[in-house]
């Protein structure tokens, strides 16, 4: 009889689970592209310093790879919370949270580009060059272009691991999915019921991502 | 260290081959093989490339599975046994003794990366046969001196050239003592300086009495080595016959225009 | 308070709880590379849904954050009365996920072992389990230290979301810290650094590995 009730109980809390959850999912979405945005300019401007010819901006870059690589992301987002509020400067948690995962990716996406470029076909390159073009020029009309191919596999696995790690920005209270879900925790106790959903989500989620990712790839591949 | 032939009689074939058929999918490659080879002959197959030579190869040690027929060697049937009217693959450890008996070299060579070249040489009669190391450590050297490379038994295969690598390959074989030695391109894969020696290996082989069964283009050396030439073309044999028959006497238009287009190059 | 006097003050809790993630991470790391071994095994059955539920096994620890893993094996369990402490609950839940991805890196050493060298081993008569023996796996492992040594950093750093269920970790000690000593930016720092110099080295490490294994 208890049991009955029990999971009757939980039936009747499922679509509120499901709304509840699901505007976290969709902040988790969010979070996880504007993340994505920020990594991609930054990695990519980090990837063409690493590939400069200016000791120090190679120096630079390789320093800032080091620092972000070898701390863990959660770490780096308290550091970064406590550092902004140090300067004065109020972020919502959110904006803080993106500016932490963008800056963390950044330094993931450049090993990702920087191998990418170095993958494609040195003869090109070469070729390039011997035709007379500048080696700015070449890297942007026949490296870049192929790079991007190479790449894509790489961006891909970045964003489902992404996607995976904003559920840390639940420690600093930013409503996505990890979040709503401790809260819907301590407000009903369906623990089990609520975390199997949220694992489907993030399933379905990562999914959904891989798809897009395979999808770009063969599109790209297919153009030629 | 002279070569001593195996124990059988000098009427039957060591290896016979009826009516072999072999498909990948549904491409046909192997469309009805009838071959025998004597203890102590050396068969050299030569052909244009998809003729199927290097498949016929891979039978005859089971690497590849026959969609049809048969393949003895030593009178045992490869790969297979027959249990009242039906045919039963063999169970893997039955499979492998077979292979030991039959020496395979390969055109990439395919020597242990982790191993030291000795280490390559001892592998198999340490670990498949048994024997004792020392004897198996001195084995290894003579033979290791026999192919010409003395002092290189603390190599690794990718501190080797080509042609080393690939004598390292046949003393590997060898060491194993077996009663046939198959050649699957041997030297295609050799920088053309690094053939030869590779082929005085094969030639030095072959006078010691080894059966060969060797696919290679190498026609100047498939005319002075062999007693028997295979020429095939499309899953078939086209011509078979004595080096001079072949290559100097064809009456066959396929064969000839094939040795017109290789002589050419 | 200076940096230098904040540390002082703190060290020896930092250093304590360093140990402890030290700790953790190995024993997630010995989880994670015996169940990622038969789970690679598993994956290469001949029996098709043993692979199947193989691969599902895989794809629900990559698919889904450590922090719903842990939360479910710290909280969700005790629902069906099984009660793990949350260092034990950290442990196996970051072994679990890093098996999934060390049953890949198991999977991907012995796929790339070249062909040429299964058929060389079986033309000196060699049986299937003597090839992989003496031939095939001496070589996968060369081929699989790089990658495991990855998948322990990012081990290392995961520890951290274990503070996220209350796990006596650096984390968890910097947050008390702070709470104490009301510097939380120069604490987080400390720590940070303290996670750098464990991490640094074995990065390092990792970046030789791979460069010998590439030549």
């Amino acid at each position: 009889m208890v049991v009955i009730s029990e999971l009757e109980h939980a039936a009747q809390l499922f679509p509120y689970f499901l709304k509840v959850l699901g505007l976290g999912a969709l902040s988790t979405v969010g979070l996880t592209v504007a993340s994505f945005a920020v990594a991609l300019l930054l990695g990519f401007v980090l990837a063409l310093m690493r590939l400069s010819r200016r000791v120090w901006l190679r120096s630079l870059a390789s320093l800032y790879l080091e620092l972000f690589r070898n701390v863990p992301i959660l770490t780096q987002l308290f550091i970064l919370y406590f550092g902004l509020t140090h300067l004065g400067l109020t972020l919502p948690a959110t904006v803080a949270a993106i500016i932490g995962f963008g800056l963390n990716g950044a330094a993931i996406l450049c090993e990702v580009f920087r191998s990418a470029i170095n993958n494609v076909d040195r003869g090109q390159a070469e070729a390039a060059s011997a035709i007379g073009m500048t080696r700015r020029m070449a890297l942007r009309i026949i490296v870049l272009p192929q790079a991007i191919k190479v790449a894509l596999p790489g961006m891909a696995n970045f964003a489902i691991s992404l996607l995976k790690d904003t559920s840390l920005a639940s420690a600093a209270a930013v409503p996505e999915l990890a979040f709503k879900a401790r809260m819907l925790v301590s407000e009903t106790y369906q623990t089990n019921l609520i975390y199997l959903m949220v694992a489907v989500i993030y399933l379905i989620l990562s999914l959904v991502l891989a798809r897009m990712g395979h999808r770009a790839e063969s599109r790209l591949r297919g153009g030629h | 260290m002279s070569y001593t032939p195996p124990a059988t009689p000098a009427e039957q074939p060591l290896v016979r081959i009826q009516a072999l058929h072999k498909s990948f999918g549904r491409i046909e490659v192997l469309k009805g093989i009838d071959l025998s080879v004597m203890p102590g002959q050396k068969v050299s197959l030569i052909g244009p490339s998809g003729s199927g030579k290097t498949t016929l190869l891979r039978c005859i040690n089971y690497l590849e599975e026959p969609t049809a027929g048969d393949i003895y060697v030593d009178n045992q049937l490869m790969g297979q046994r027959q249990v009242g009217a039906r045919r039963v693959p063999l169970r893997d450890a039955e499979l492998a003794r077979m292979r030991g008996s039959i020496g395979m070299v390969f055109q990439r060579f395919n020597l242990f990366a982790h191993l030291t070249v000795l280490q390559n040489i001892m592998l198999g009669p340490l670990k498949v046969q048994g024997r004792q190391a020392a004897e198996v450590a001195e084995q290894a050297r003579a033979l290791l001196a026999k192919v010409g490379l003395h002092g290189k038994e603390q190599a690794f295969p990718d501190q080797l050239s080509g042609g080393q690598q690939q004598r390292v390959a046949i003393a590997r074989a060898l060491a194993m003592k077996p009663k046939l030695m198959l050649f699957d391109e041997a030297t295609s894969a050799l920088d053309p300086e690094l053939v030869g020696e590779v082929l005085g290996v094969m030639h030095q082989l072959a006078e010691e009495g080894m059966t060969m069964i060797i696919v290679t283009h190498e026609m100047r050396f498939a005319e002075q080595v062999s007693d028997q030439v295979v020429f095939m073309a499309d899953g078939r044999i086209v011509e078979q016959g004595s080096p001079h028959q072949v290559f100097r006497d064809s009456q066959v238009e396929r064969t000839r225009a094939f040795l017109r287009a290789v002589q050419e190059r | 308070m200076t940096y230098y006097e904040l540390w002082q003050a703190c060290r020896e809790e930092l250093l304590a709880a360093a140990w402890s993630t030290l700790q953790l991470a190995l024993g997630a790391l010995a989880i994670g590379l015996a169940v990622g071994l038969l789970v690679a095994l598993l994956r290469m059955s001949r029996a098709r849904h043993v692979r199947r539920l193989a691969t599902a096994y895989v794809e629900l620890f990559r698919g889904t954050p450590a922090l719903v893993q842990l939360f479910i094996l710290y909280f969700g369990l005790t629902a069906v009365g099984i009660e793990f402490s949350s260092f034990q609950a950290a442990m196996i839940g970051l072994g679990l996920n890093a098996s999934a991805y060390l049953s890949e890196v198991y999977r991907a050493g012995i796929e790339a072992v070249p062909k040429g060298q299964y058929e060389a081993a079986q033309t000196i008569g060699m049986t299937r389990f003597k090839t992989m023996r003496w031939v095939v796996l001496p070589q996968a492992i060369r081929v699989v230290l790089a990658p495991i040594g990855n998948v322990a950093i990012s081990l290392l750093k995961d520890t951290s979301v274990a503070s996220l269920i209350a796990t006596p970790d650096l984390m968890l000690r910097a947050q008390d810290l702070s709470s104490v000593y009301f510097m939380p930016l120069e604490t987080y720092l400390i720590v940070g650094a303290m996670y750098f110099v464990l991490c640094f080295p074995l990065s390092l490490a990792v970046r030789m590995l791979e460069r010998k294994t590439s030549r």
